[in-house]
């Protein structure tokens, strides 16, 4: 394995158990969140995940950070395999892993001061040592994410939504990690107040070189920010590719879809953009679909293959994956693309 | 004459023991028939009160409403509840972010929509139940006589949307509003819903006032656009000059503060600094002003009024003469 590479994730899969039953407690079925997903993120670099609603992208982060156990596969951080790690290692190993969630006020404890939740971390992870540089410490991390000194002493309720995700961002910089889950970081944020904490991100990523694992649904700011992108479906990776190529050759139908159906603030672009309009829902993750998870919203579908073989994860290209079988076909219009008929999906299938 | 016709609609916000709070301050806008007009602007700016306002839902305690909202000529506030239930059957259609909490858990989705009919359209049962399962196959929900029996929780978020849909446009209303129908939906499921929205208004005389804080929506959609900030119109525009041409700072600060997916790597965002919490009081000067990289010394003293711009209208004292950057770069 090279130096460069920080996180290698290896088939991970996270099936969360549905449980019946009141006295017996029966597992009747699975979620299959995560289901055999490889990714490698490298040292310094920003590694993007998107895909829809419940395709499994904060559960994959969670494994990463091992909030979540997994049902297979594993999760190496800087050459360890985290499985490996019990008490006090896992602990010091998960200093060097920090997150930051999508809605910062419910992640900031409201009774606590900003000076107590940024110390917390560092008291238990040993950084605190001593009152005056953790006071310079703490100056030097309100510095960073441009908030002011006499932030302090106020309350997470007492600030806007883009100065509260800054509060979590200096939180999980205040233990000096390697690497930043960020979970739909600006997602919650007003659109005016989005560029600000995105720029703040890059900016601490070039003075800190910081890794940063970004998952979100807005491709357009996961382009922007990441390196490379990875694209999920109903818990598998479907396609990864380099932030520019991945705009540019999308090789994935869903992809496809994805991309095309993003609107741009340009009514030039938008009255000229061809949309590949998917029919039906995303299936439900207790009851993927077999074959190719795709297959019942795909437009290029074919007889063969598609319902029947679940396609891996191959090199088409540099440094691009993709998980379809005719991938190469549809790339170069041998295949096109035809009606597809919605189906139907039960949202309650996997809850009741 | 409009369709629709707001005039100095205000909306004022009454809470026991706090100040009165100015939710909606003197906007005035119209919508001619068959046209698609977008309101946008950040939260809180007042875009949902207002729709509601012209719906008549608002709390009649606690709520203060001034103004005018005229349809076909006729006043709307002020009307009684049973006026305005007929009129919002029959007349304005509506649909709301969250499909779940305005459709009845506990009643079938087909009911509910033969219900209106039934009530406002006076059909039969039969006529009804027919008509249903029509506007279900029209919003494109697969199997339409099957989901007639089903409940809301059965329906996937998607689905439930459209169903909404199908509800608001059981009357063939002459106006429906749409008050950010797509933001909880997943980017696929959005695009299919709105292009349902624009395949139902566009040709037909049926006007759609589009609510939502997404610039991309806005794009490809409306015909004619406002952006509110802190509870005034601040611009209004045709769609393509509004994009080519913003004229007002806030409006120009947003088009370039947001990544476009068409936009090369590695082009800096240009933020807007500060949040609404800095705003100032209209009364004072103006709101954007503490935020605004264009401010003068007046915006400060000197609320800046709507006037005629371009074709358009604009409440500015220095409007902003170039092209946004991030149409710029993207070109
Ligand atoms: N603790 C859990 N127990 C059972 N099911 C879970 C649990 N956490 C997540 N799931 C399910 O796993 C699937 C993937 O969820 P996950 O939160 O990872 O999706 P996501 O891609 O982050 O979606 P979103 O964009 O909505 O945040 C969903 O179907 C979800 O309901
Ligand atoms: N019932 C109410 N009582 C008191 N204040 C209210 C009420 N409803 C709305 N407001 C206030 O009126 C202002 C405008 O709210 P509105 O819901 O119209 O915003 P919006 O533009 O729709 O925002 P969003 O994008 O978040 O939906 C806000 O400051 C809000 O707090
Ligand atoms: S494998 Fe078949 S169904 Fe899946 S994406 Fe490729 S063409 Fe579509
Ligand atoms: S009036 Fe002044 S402060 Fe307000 S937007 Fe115009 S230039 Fe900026
Ligand atoms: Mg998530
Ligand atoms: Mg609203």
């Amino acid at each position: 394995m090279s130096d460069d590479v920080l996180v290698t994730i290896d088939d991970l899969k996270v099936h969360f158990p549905i449980k019946r039953g009141i006295v017996l407690d029966r597992t009747v079925g699975y979620v299959y969140a995560v289901d055999g997903v490889s990714l490698t993120i490298n040292r310094g670099e920003t590694y993007g995940l998107v895909g829809e609603s419940g395709c499994g992208k904060t559960t994959l982060g969670r494994a990463l950070l091992r909030l979540v156990e997994p049902t297979d596969g594993r999760a190496d951080f800087d050459g360890t395999d985290l499985s490996t790690l019990k008490g006090e290692e896992l602990r010091t190993m998960r200093r060097r892993m920090q997150m930051v969630f999508q809605d910062p006020l419910s992640s900031l404890d409201p009774r606590q001061s900003v000076e107590s939740l940024l110390v917390e971390g560092m008291r238990a992870h040993g950084l605190d040592k001593g009152k005056e540089q953790t006071h310079q410490r703490l100056k030097e991390l309100l510095a960073a994410v441009g908030l002011p000194e006499s932030a302090l002493r106020r309350y997470p309720h007492e600030f806007s939504g883009g100065q509260r995700q800054r509060i979590g961002i200096a939180r999980a910089l205040a233990v000096e990690p390697d690497l930043i889950v960020a979970d739909e970081p600006v997602s919650a944020l007003d659109v005016s107040v989005q560029a600000q904490v995105v720029n703040l991100l890059e900016e601490l990523q070039d003075e800190l070189g910081l890794t940063y694992l970004v998952i979100a649904h807005d491709l357009a700011v996961v382009r922007h920010i990441s390196d490379r992108i990875g694209v999920m479906y109903l818990g598998s990776m479907v396609e990864e590719a380099d932030s520019d190529e991945l705009y540019r050759q999308p090789l994935h139908p869903y992809t496809r879809a994805l991309l095309s159906a993003i609107p741009v603030p340009d009514p030039v672009v938008e009255d000229s953009r061809e949309q590949i309009l998917l029919s039906g829902d995303l299936p439900s993750p207790a009851d993927p679909p077999t074959g190719c998870r795709f297959h019942t919203r795909c437009p290029w579908r074919q007889e063969t293959l598609c319902d029947t073989d679940r396609p891996q994860l191959r090199e088409i290209g540099e440094g691009h994956r993709v998980a379809c079988h005719y991938a190469e076909d549809i790339l170069e219009g041998r295949l096109s693309p035809h009606e597809v008929e919605p189906e139907l999906v039960q949202p309650d299938a996997v809850t009741s | 004459m409009a369709l629709l016709e707001v005039r100095d609609l205000s909306i004022t916000f009454h809470r026991k023991g706090e100040e009165p709070s100015v939710a909606v301050d003197n906007i005035s806008f119209n919508v001619e028939p068959g046209q698609t007009v977008g309101l946008v602007g950040e939260s809180g700016c007042g875009k949902s009160v207002t729709s509601l306002a012209i719906m008549g839902l608002l709390p009649s305690r606690g709520a203060k409403v001034g103004g005018s909202v005229t349809f076909e000529g006729e006043e709307l506030l002020g009307l009684s509840q049973r006026e305005l239930d007929e009129r919002r059957g029959r007349d304005l259609g509506m649909v709301f972010q969250d499909p779940l909490s305005s459709l009845n858990p506990v009643v079938p989705i087909g009911l509910q929509i033969s219900e209106v009919l039934e009530r406002h359209r006076k059909l039969g049962r039969k006529e009804a139940k027919a008509e249903a399962a029509e506007l279900l196959n029209r919003v494109g929900i697969p199997d339409p006589k099957r989901r007639l029996d089903e409940y809301p929780h059965q329906l996937s978020g998607g689905m439930r949307q459209r169903a909404l849909i199908a509800i608001a446009l059981a009357c063939r209303p002459r106006l429906l509003i749409a008050d950010e129908p797509t933001t909880a939906l997943d980017v696929t499921i959005q695009a299919q819903i709105l292009s349902l929205l624009s395949e139902l208004v566009s040709g037909t005389d049926t006007a759609l006032i589009m609510i939502t804080h997404d610039l991309g929506v806005v794009a490809g959609l409306c015909d004619e656009v406002n952006v509110m900030y802190g509870g005034r119109i601040v611009e209004r525009a045709q769609r393509h000059a509004l994009f080519a041409e913003p004229r007002h700072p806030y409006t120009h600060g947003l088009l370039a503060s947001i990544p476009r997916l068409d936009a090369p790597r590695g082009e800096k965002l240009v933020p807007i600094r500060g949040s609404v919490v800095d705003n100032i009081a209209w009364s004072r000067g103006c709101a954007f002003a503490p935020r605004c990289p264009s401010q003068l010394e007046e915006c400060w003293s000197d609320p800046p009024e709507l006037v005629d711009d371009r074709g358009g209208m604009l409440r500015c004292h220095n409007p902003v003469e170039v092209a946004p950057m991030a149409a710029e770069g993207a070109r």
